[in-house]
């Protein structure tokens, strides 16, 4: 991931020119294989559906016609729209990450108590429906909400609160993983050389961590980029993004032109800025990371660090404390019955099945996004950090890793209805495939999985690879003794990351979803789609029971421990 | 130690992947839906044999759709078909999807177009000429394409009060549209937008029937006066709405005809719908161009407009039956009159203005 640095590393001038050709050649070869199957699974789930959709935009009555398209891209509405989505997303990452970061260190490095359960909560806005979530905040900043007197209500800032409250946990998580296992020694040493903490912070840690930051930055940017429901609740219908645009003219107006040059537009933009990250990913000095360091006892110096996470979290907690209190009201008093009345299908609820049923239903299609995500991004994880030894190599690596990420990028109704006009004959008839939905949240973990392992990965120094490799183990096996160690713990929390992505995934999956087997989001919108004081509080109790469950998987996963590799 | 650490290092991922591909065969299998996870109806006998003979017909709807299973059941025993129904989306998205795969059919049979989308998957030819045993009363029929798509229910839209608010004001509520841009009921009303909500669309609909060319200068009024235009129903119904919100601060909501009938309490609602104020979307049924299977999407469109089903659309999806025996919910007899003259706009003004209209009308709302 960072092959320009480790390329420069230490090269001896081969003195078997030939044989090293030979070699290049053979490793070029073992990539593009190894390689085959994630680009396949891209190439068809994402590629072809993606393409699909937007040459219906291009192609008018069988004829190619992209004048249509050009001229909707020299729109006014469109150039507001696309640079209203650029600065809030841009705003917003930048919060997520300054936000962020102090959290990450607090809850990796730092021995405070409880945090392995804070951690585990972090996830929680994650999976909640944002529906939910814009009500939730709509009671605090509306007009006669407790923060109603900020007149926050329908502006850009209320939806950069928003953006930030549902991505503030990916930068902790991501960034926080790197952090854990980041070498303290270097830092020790600069200390000790006599410089401060500021100093060591700017010139050794930040630099260390820069891949870490920047990927997580970038997966932010994507996902406020192509937020949707928080956009259209907090900022009312005066604010446009790309993507709400793209949903507005595919499905209201059915302006497919218009809609193609809007997906058109996008990719660009996001190729751009992926280009961008990936220069800016690339350390100028990969350290061995194979110290996990223990995390340290809190002292008073840290009071800062730890001030700004309570801070944080103290306002991530605001919207899902409202969400609680809502869920536990009754009438005009407190209690349990909103919990009660989800345990059974009921005659004239809207409920459609028992909340256990679609809890279920949603834990199975996670399991099957989270292996699917952890297959795919696994193999594409390695395959980016890897050694490079020639220019052409690089390239592929890198342009291995922005593929991945594309799927973040493009709206889902593009892809969705992509789904439906281009898998629709054998051999690739899928869009009635009950595996649909899995895959579709699998696309969208997949990119949070390689970002969470591609700094450990990159971090591990190649020689331990080559030293392995020269005493003869395999490459499976080198991958095993090397990199495993490491990424363990990383590997489970960037699954635990897709899990809880693909529980609280909702476009794909009400576009995708059939009525037998509904998941828990689909059932809380529908719960909150319909008029009853009981169907509101039944909503607000199933999202509660949502954060609930995420958090305490996600406290199990945290647990889960190799012996004698990654404890501490 | 550090043969111990390797070992140790290679059983558990190994472990760990057993034990997620074993999660995963329960989770494959068990998630799966398609006939054969499809539960067998209760007689399964008789029925499994005969749901061979008819095969499996296959629903595409949107998301709100839901009927009893006991319903389903009974369909699926009388007809011999094995019923299979693909939900998701919105009615515009039900819309483009059966619009975009004309050629090539999700389903057998659809349900879930309404009148303001009908006449985008027609003109595209995605439905068949259907003939039903029983015949929807003339009012809910489709000006053009009645032979395609059959009316099973209706929503009015309808601005709904918070008379029990009004009451402790000692103001009286409002009555029709003009009343709207009245100053006495100055920020007071909240609507979802017509750009973003399908209610949305239906009261901007109303608006435009009521005041035609002149439907821009009613909402600049409407804005002048302090309405607060918001995203989703839910949005402003549970945000906004005094009798739905914690602390909402608006009585004046858009949402349906059915709504009081979801806020009695003591033997009264504390909610009305203004019945001058409303917009009728009906939702059609209709079999697929191309379906696998068009005898049984007829038996399925005919199902649907039967006793049971349409005695059962107002407790399953919050709509009123379309066919004039249908049984109506007490609360609903009592609390939820329906509108007798509702603002009409046909499917063809709507499609041919839909664009144009929402892009006046977000200039409009975001002046």
């Amino acid at each position: 991931m960072s092959p320009g640095a480790r390329g420069r590393v230490h090269r001896p001038p081969g003195r078997h020119g030939r044989a090293r050709h030979g070699r290049a050649g053979r490793r070029v070869a073992g990539l593009l294989l190894l390689a085959a199957g994630p680009v396949l699974v891209l190439g068809v789930l994402f590629v072809l559906p993606v393409t699909g959709m937007i040459a219906e935009g291009f192609w008018v009555d069988g004829r190619f016609a992209p004048g249509a398209v050009l001229e909707v891209l020299s729109r006014p509405r469109v150039h507001r729209v696309a640079w209203f989505t650029v600065w809030t997303s841009g705003v917003a990452t930048l919060l997520a990450v300054v936000l962020g970061l102090p959290a990450a260190y607090a809850l990796h490095r730092l021995a405070l108590p409880g945090r392995s359960a804070v951690r585990a909560a972090l996830l929680v806005p994650f999976v909640l429906p944002t529906v939910v979530v814009g009500v939730a905040f709509r009671q605090l900043l509306g007009e006669g909400g407790p923060l109603g007197f900020l007149g926050l209500d329908g502006t850009p800032v209320a939806i950069l609160c928003g953006l930030v409250f549902f991505n503030v946990a990916v930068v902790v998580r991501t960034v926080g993983v790197a952090w854990e296992s980041l070498d303290s020694r270097p830092g020790q040493a600069a200390a000790a050389l006599g410089a401060s903490p500021w100093q060591v912070l700017r010139t050794v840690t930040l630099p260390a961590l820069r891949p870490a930051i920047v990927g997580a930055a970038s997966i932010v940017f994507l996902f406020c980029a192509t937020a949707f429901g928080i956009v259209l609740t907090l900022g009312g219908v005066r604010y446009a993004t790309v993507e709400t645009e793209i949903y507005l003219l595919t499905t209201t107006i059915f302006d497919l032109q218009a809609a193609a040059a809007l997906s058109v537009l996008q990719i660009v933009v996001v190729l751009v800025l992926l280009a961008v990250a990936a220069r800016l990913r690339a350390t100028p000095d990969p350290t061995a990371q194979r110290v996990v360091a223990p995390a340290r006892v809190v002292r008073r110096s840290d009071a800062p660090v730890v001030l700004a996470t309570v801070l944080v979290l103290a306002a991530m907690l605001l919207p899902i404390l409202t969400l609680v209190l809502g869920s536990l009201s009754v009438g005009d008093g407190w209690g349990l019955d909103n919990y009660r009345a989800l345990t059974t299908a009921g005659d004239d609820q809207a409920l459609l099945v028992p909340v256990t049923t679609a809890l279920a239903t949603s834990l199975r299609t996670a399991v099957d996004a989270t292996w699917m995500a952890l297959l795919v991004g696994v193999t594409v994880s390695v395959l980016v950090t890897r050694r490079s030894h020639s220019a052409a190599e690089r390239r592929l690596r890198s342009g291995l890793d922005g593929f991945f990420m594309l799927p973040l990028g493009v709206s889902a109704v593009t892809l969705g209805f992509g789904f439906l006009i281009t898998l629709d004959e054998p051999p690739l008839d899928l869009r009635d495939s009950p595996l649909l939905v899995p895959m579709a949240q699998a696309l969208v973990a997949l990119p949070l999985v390689v970002r969470t392992l591609t700094p450990v990965l990159g971090g591990v120094d190649d020689r331990q690879r080559q030293a392995a490799a020269s005493l003869g183990a395999s490459a499976w096996r080198t991958f095993v003794t090397v990199d495993l160690p490491v990424a363990w713990k990383p590997m489970l929390a960037a699954g635990g990351f897709a899990f809880a992505a693909s529980l609280g995934e909702f476009g794909a999956t009400s576009f995708l979803a059939r009525d037998t087997s509904p998941t828990l989001p689909v059932v809380i919108f529908r719960l909150i789609g319909h008029p009853g004081e009981m169907n509101y509080g039944m909503a607000l109790a199933a999202s509660v029971v949502l954060a609930t469950v995420t958090a305490l998987v996600m406290l199990a996963v945290e647990r889960l421990r190799v012996p004698g590799v990654g404890a501490f | 130690m550090v043969h111990v650490h390797v070992r140790a290092a290679l059983a558990s991922p190994v472990t760990a992947l057993v034990a997620a591909l074993a999660l995963t065969g329960c989770s494959l299998t068990g998630g799966g839906d398609g006939p054969t996870a499809t539960e067998p109806p209760a007689s399964s006998e008789t029925s499994s044999g005969a749901s061979q003979e008819g095969g499996t017909v296959v629903l595409a709807t949107h998301e709100s759709f839901h009927l009893p299973k006991r319903l389903v059941r009974s369909f699926e025993a009388e007809t011999g078909y094995t019923l299979e129904v693909r939900a998701a989306g919105d009615a515009g998205t039900l819309a483009t999807k059966l619009s975009l795969t004309a050629d090539n059919p999700i389903a057998d049979a659809a349900f879930g177009i309404d009148n303001t989308f009908a006449s985008r998957p027609l003109g595209e030819g995605a439905f068949a000429e259907v003939e039903t045993t029983a015949t929807p009363p003339e009012e809910y029929l489709l000006p053009e394409g009645s032979d395609r798509l059959v009316p099973v229910d209706s929503a009015s839209v309808c601005v709904n009060v918070d008379t029990a608010w009004f009451e402790a004001e000692g103001l009286e509520p409002p009555q029709t549209l003009d009343d709207l841009v009245d100053p006495a009921y100055a920020d007071l009303m909240v609507t979802p937008g017509a750009s973003t909500s399908s209610p949305g669309m239906a009261f901007f609909l109303a608006t435009v029937a009521a005041y035609g060319e002149d439907w821009q200068d009613y909402w600049s009024d409407l804005l002048a006066n302090g309405v607060k235009v918001v995203d989703g129903w839910e949005d402003a119904y549970y945000g906004d709405f005094t009798a739905g919100a914690d602390n909402g601060t608006r009585p004046i909501v858009v949402s349906y005809d059915s709504s009081p009938a979801f806020t009695v309490s003591g033997g009264r609602s504390t909610t009305a719908a203004l019945l001058d104020t409303c917009f009728r979307q009906v939702e059609y049924a209709g079999v697929l161009e191309g379906a696998d299977n068009p005898a049984g999407a007829e038996a399925l469109v005919d199902w649907m407009l039967s006793d049971e089903v349409q005695s059962a659309l107002p407790e399953s999806m919050y709509v009123f039956p379309v066919m004039p025996d249908a049984e109506i919910p007490a609360d609903w007899a009592e609390f939820a009159p329906q509108p007798t003259d509702p603002y009409e706009v046909s499917p063809e003004e709507i499609a041919a203005n839909r664009e144009q209209w929402l892009t006046e009308w977000t200039d409009v709302v975001s002046r």
